[in-house]
């Protein structure tokens, strides 16, 4: 028995930890990034929500505006905290919180440092997009570099740009080009050496000379054009092409564009990484029952959260109209498994390449690697999944005064709904697509947008107004956005900024 | 594998983080405390106070799509009864999910209208006094007077019986008993007993006898170190230790004087009580216990509640010696110079019968600027005399405050010009004692 009631010490945790290794590693055979475990207060767990769960950030005021946030939530009781936060790095973190029971701290372990881990590790997205093994170190970097600008040039100034970019900051990432890992070592080391050369080129006397009066004749002289348009990482064009930023702003917006790119894959992939971990502690939770290495008492309170966890209410219950992505991602995750062993008819005629394969363990770990939520829905979604949970789709077309119910769990249903919901995790049709189109460079040197889109369909006009004033500010000059209809190549609305 | 506890480590990681938000809604903050300010009670103005602001002053923009017309569909969890074509009302609010449209952008920015800070109270009255430069200036002003109090300052061996400290001389006394060996009454007891015992029996045996003599010999010695070594001896007792100490008087009380004559409107009030509130939140910085005293005249003067003081209309003519009297009156019943900062602040018209005004000027001059810390006359606009600048009251104030510097006099004539005159009344203060040093 690795330990009995409530309380927990860090030689249980130890035991548990590695009871749970050993399931993990040589009965289900994932694949982790070493552990790190870290057991923090509900204080220090509001500041992993605020700095979304990495341990190291730079200070920036809508840090302090999520804090504030976040406390106020907690404080009026309106919001609980999580019972861990794990981070996508090497070593893997996981922040356990001290309130946990013992039987809460061993499925949280089997969650976070274990469901998560594998599948940071495993995920291809993760793999393509990530480079855990330097986050760590990388965010150090920007902090202290940060810190070093704002020591130079004033906290002002620094936000200024951390403003703008962040503003910028769903424009930071090579959607579409392909996207080569970030070697983030690389990118601490180089922002060092030109750190040092400029240090080594510094002339006080150069300070003395008179300012030009024109920008003419700047880094980008008139002539020069800007190759490589139309460019969708907006961020990525101004760190290499706006004539005004000086070194240090360039830098802190590759900060800001890095970091992003660094959480891209995240959302993408949030039904099945939450799935595979509740699968995943599940299993084990189970198994070390089984063992006789957890009490009948440990076990009831692992399926009362487990169930807490992953209920999904009904649309019309409260909590919001989506998807609880535990719910979903479990819900499936099982019923991957349940094909594998115990098909129905049904399931051989959907699933035919894998249900009544006898594998569930490598089949949940080949979708956990290769898919991400839009693919993974559109593959594996099932018809009993659809009917357990009941779902049925609306059609909200805004010309008509109501909504049409058009699909439901039925044999017509199915195919429908799993195309929707597979829909509504598509990263691709959720960004907005905003492309740098043109920038006349020997004239008045405005940057032009293009928004394509559909009607009805356009960019919320206050923010997208704020934003472009956070561009120029940026670009230096004046810069118009227009939306067009993708179909068509119409007008349909402009914005302008200077 | 690491197991690390972090709760050891340095908290508040996100001070700065939260002082920088504060700062950057810094002005949205401050007119949200000037609200809670004013339509709290003076009273309640200067607690700790969770103020909202606009949601949009801390608003991070992104570009994010809206959906507001063609067709979208989306997938719900829980049907219980629907089947394909039916129909549902579209729910108030848009509709009835955000499947299709919006990304993730807009779930941070939209929900929101306004956002909640909880700031302590001297962040409170930071952001309150902050554009009025105040603290800084007027703490060289307010004089602090001192008094002398006991205080605890331990113990010591000697002192009167009454502040014998029991519990640490019983404390003494039982280590020195317990180190000296001093026997136990009831080991006495039990020996005289048994020699008692062994007394009564008639034959008395020869090792009975030893053991009477043996019994006797400890009796004598047990008894003789009882009487050397007392129960409480004079080394055993404490007394708890007071030394004077100079204390500032952390109280204060502040007279407000109010004319609430006919000529006297809701709007001058108004700003009458502005003014108040603000002295009032300002002092209650810096005293501990702050008392107010609302004095209301007309002709006659009385002493009322703040609601009455505010709300309660009179009407009647103007006689301001009467509530400077009254204000005497009290001072010296409840509010002693040697224990009490005192400060008053008077918002009148300026009106007041001719014939009163020598009264004033005697009673200002001789009995209440010598012992007040701080007058503040407000004059607030209405009767052409403050155009002419030579309103009755104001003629007679105007002469005594060239050279009394506590007295300080202004014109107000607009709700907006409240903050300048009281940091004026301040900053005056302080460039005159600049030109005197």
């Amino acid at each position: 028995m690795l330990y009995t009631g409530t309380d927990w010490n860090f030689s249980i945790l130890r035991n548990c930890f590695h009871a749970i290794e050993e399931i993990a590693h040589n009965e289900l055979g994932l694949e982790t990034f070493p552990n790190r475990i870290e057991v923090i207060t509900s204080e220090q767990m509001l500041d992993v929500y605020t700095s979304h769960g990495m341990p190291i950030s730079y200070p920036h005021w809508s840090a302090g505006k999520r804090f504030v946030g976040h406390e106020n939530s907690y404080k009026r009781g309106l919001m609980g905290l999580a019972y861990e936060v794990v981070i996508n790095s090497s070593p893997c973190i996981s922040y356990l919180m001290e309130e946990n029971t013992a039987t809460m701290q061993a499925l949280v372990i089997a969650h976070a440092a274990f469901g998560h881990n594998h599948f940071f590790r495993n995920n291809r997205l993760f793999r393509e997009w990530t480079d855990p093994t330097q986050i760590l170190n990388y965010l150090e970097f920007a902090r202290s570099y940060i810190a070093k600008c704002e020591e130079r040039h004033g906290i002002r100034a620094v936000e200024r740009i951390l403003d703008a970019a962040h503003a910028l900051q769903g424009q930071g990432v090579d959607r579409h080009t392909g996207n080569k890992r970030l070697d983030l070592k690389h990118e601490s080391d180089r922002a060092r050496e030109r750190r040092a050369y400029e240090d080594s080129q510094y002339n006080d006397l150069w300070r003395t000379l008179p300012d030009r009066e024109t920008d003419a004749g700047d880094v980008n002289s008139s002539d020069t054009p800007i190759g490589g348009l139309p460019e969708e990482n907006i961020l990525y064009f101004l760190e290499k092409n706006a004539p005004r930023l000086e070194p240090w702003e360039r830098e802190i917006i590759r900060i800001v564009r890095l970091t992003a790119q660094y959480f891209y894959p995240q959302p993408q992939v949030k039904v099945m990484n939450e799935g595979c971990a509740t699968w995943t502690h599940n299993v084990i939770m189970h198994r070390l029952h089984r063992k006789g290495l957890i009490d009948d008492a440990a076990i009831m309170e692992a399926i009362h959260s487990t169930t807490n966890v992953i209920t999904q209410r009904g649309f019309d219950e409260g909590g919001g109209p989506g998807f609880n992505p535990y719910a979903l991602g479990l819900a499936m995750m099982n019923d991957i498994a349940r094909m594998c062993e115990n098909p129905t008819e049904e399931d051989r005629a959907w699933f035919p390449d894998f249900a009544g394969n006898g594998d569930p363990l490598g089949t949940l770990k080949h979708a956990w690697a290769e898919y991400r939520d839009e693919s993974f829905i559109q593959q594996f979604l099932s018809p009993k999944v659809i009917r357990d949970l009941r779902l049925f789709r609306l059609t909200d077309d805004a010309a008509q005064p109501y909504l049409l119910v058009d699909a439901i769990h039925n044999e017509a249903g199915y195919r429908d709904i799993r195309r929707s919901v597979a829909a509504s995790y598509d990263p691709g049709s959720l960004a907005e697509e905003i492309e740098i189109v043109g920038v006349d460079l020997s004239g008045d040197r405005v940057l032009k947008l293009e928004h394509r889109t559909r009607p009805g369909h356009l960019l919320h006009a206050t923010d997208a107004r704020l934003t472009l004033g956070h561009l120029a500010e940026l670009w230096g000059y004046g810069v118009a956005l227009k939306e067009i209809d993708s179909q068509n190549g119409k007008e349909l609305a402009s914005y302008h900024a200077a | 594998m690491d197991i690390i506890d972090r709760r050891p480590n340095p908290h508040g990681k996100n001070t700065e983080n939260r002082r920088r938000v504060l700062a950057r809604a810094r002005d949205a903050v401050q007119s949200a405390v000037r609200t809670a300010v004013a339509q709290g009670r003076i009273r309640d103005s200067a607690q700790g106070n969770t103020v909202s602001i606009p949601a949009d002053v801390l608003h991070e923009p992104s570009f994010h799509r809206t959906f507001e017309q063609g067709v979208r569909q989306f997938v719900l969890p829980g049907n219980r009864e629907f089947i394909p074509g039916d129909r549902l009302r579209r729910p108030p609010g848009g509709a009835g999910g955000q499947g299709g449209g919006e990304g993730d952008a807009s779930a941070e920015g939209g929900g929101e209208d306004s956002y909640r800070f909880i700031l302590s109270r001297d962040e409170f009255l930071d952001l309150f006094f902050d554009d009025l430069e105040l603290p800084d200036l007027v703490r060289r002003e307010i004089a602090v007077a001192t008094t002398t109090a006991n205080q605890r300052a331990g113990l010591s061996s000697e002192g009167s019986p009454s502040q014998v400290d029991l519990g640490r001389t019983m404390r003494h006394s039982i280590a020195r008993r317990i180190g000296l060996k001093r026997p136990k009454p009831e080991r006495l007891r039990e020996i005289e007993a048994e020699i008692e015992e062994l007394e009564a029996k008639k034959p008395l045996l020869p090792e009975a006898y030893e053991r009477l003599q043996l019994l006797r010999d400890e009796r004598s010695a047990l008894s003789q170190r009882l009487g050397r070594i007392p129960w409480v001896d004079p080394v055993d007792l404490r007394y708890r230790r007071f030394t004077p100490t100079p204390k500032p008087t952390t109280q204060a009380v502040m007279f407000c004087i109010m004319d609430v004559s006919g000529s006297m409107t809701e709007k001058m009030k108004e700003l009458g009580k502005q003014f108040f509130l603000l002295l009032h939140v300002f002092l209650e910085r810096r005293y501990e216990k702050l008392d107010i005293v609302f004095i209301r005249h007309a002709e006659t003067a009385e002493e009322v509640d703040e609601e009455t003081f505010f709300t309660d209309p009179r009407t009647g003519g103007t006689v301001v010696s009467t509530a400077l009297e009254l204000m005497i009156d009290i001072q010296k019943a409840r509010y002693p110079v040697s224990q009490w900062n005192i400060y008053a602040a008077q918002a009148s018209d300026g009106d007041n019968i001719a014939s009163d005004t020598p009264i004033v000027a005697s009673q200002m001059a001789e009995r209440i600027l010598p012992i007040i810390q701080y007058f503040a006359y407000i004059e607030v606009a209405g009767s052409g005399a403050i155009i002419r600048n030579d309103s009755d009251l104001w003629r007679c104030y105007r002469g005594l405050a060239e050279t009394h510097a506590q007295l300080a006099i202004r014109q107000v004539r607009d709700r907006r010009e409240i903050f300048p005159v009281f940091r004026d009344l301040f900053a005056r203060r302080e460039a005159e004692q600049l030109r005197g040093a």
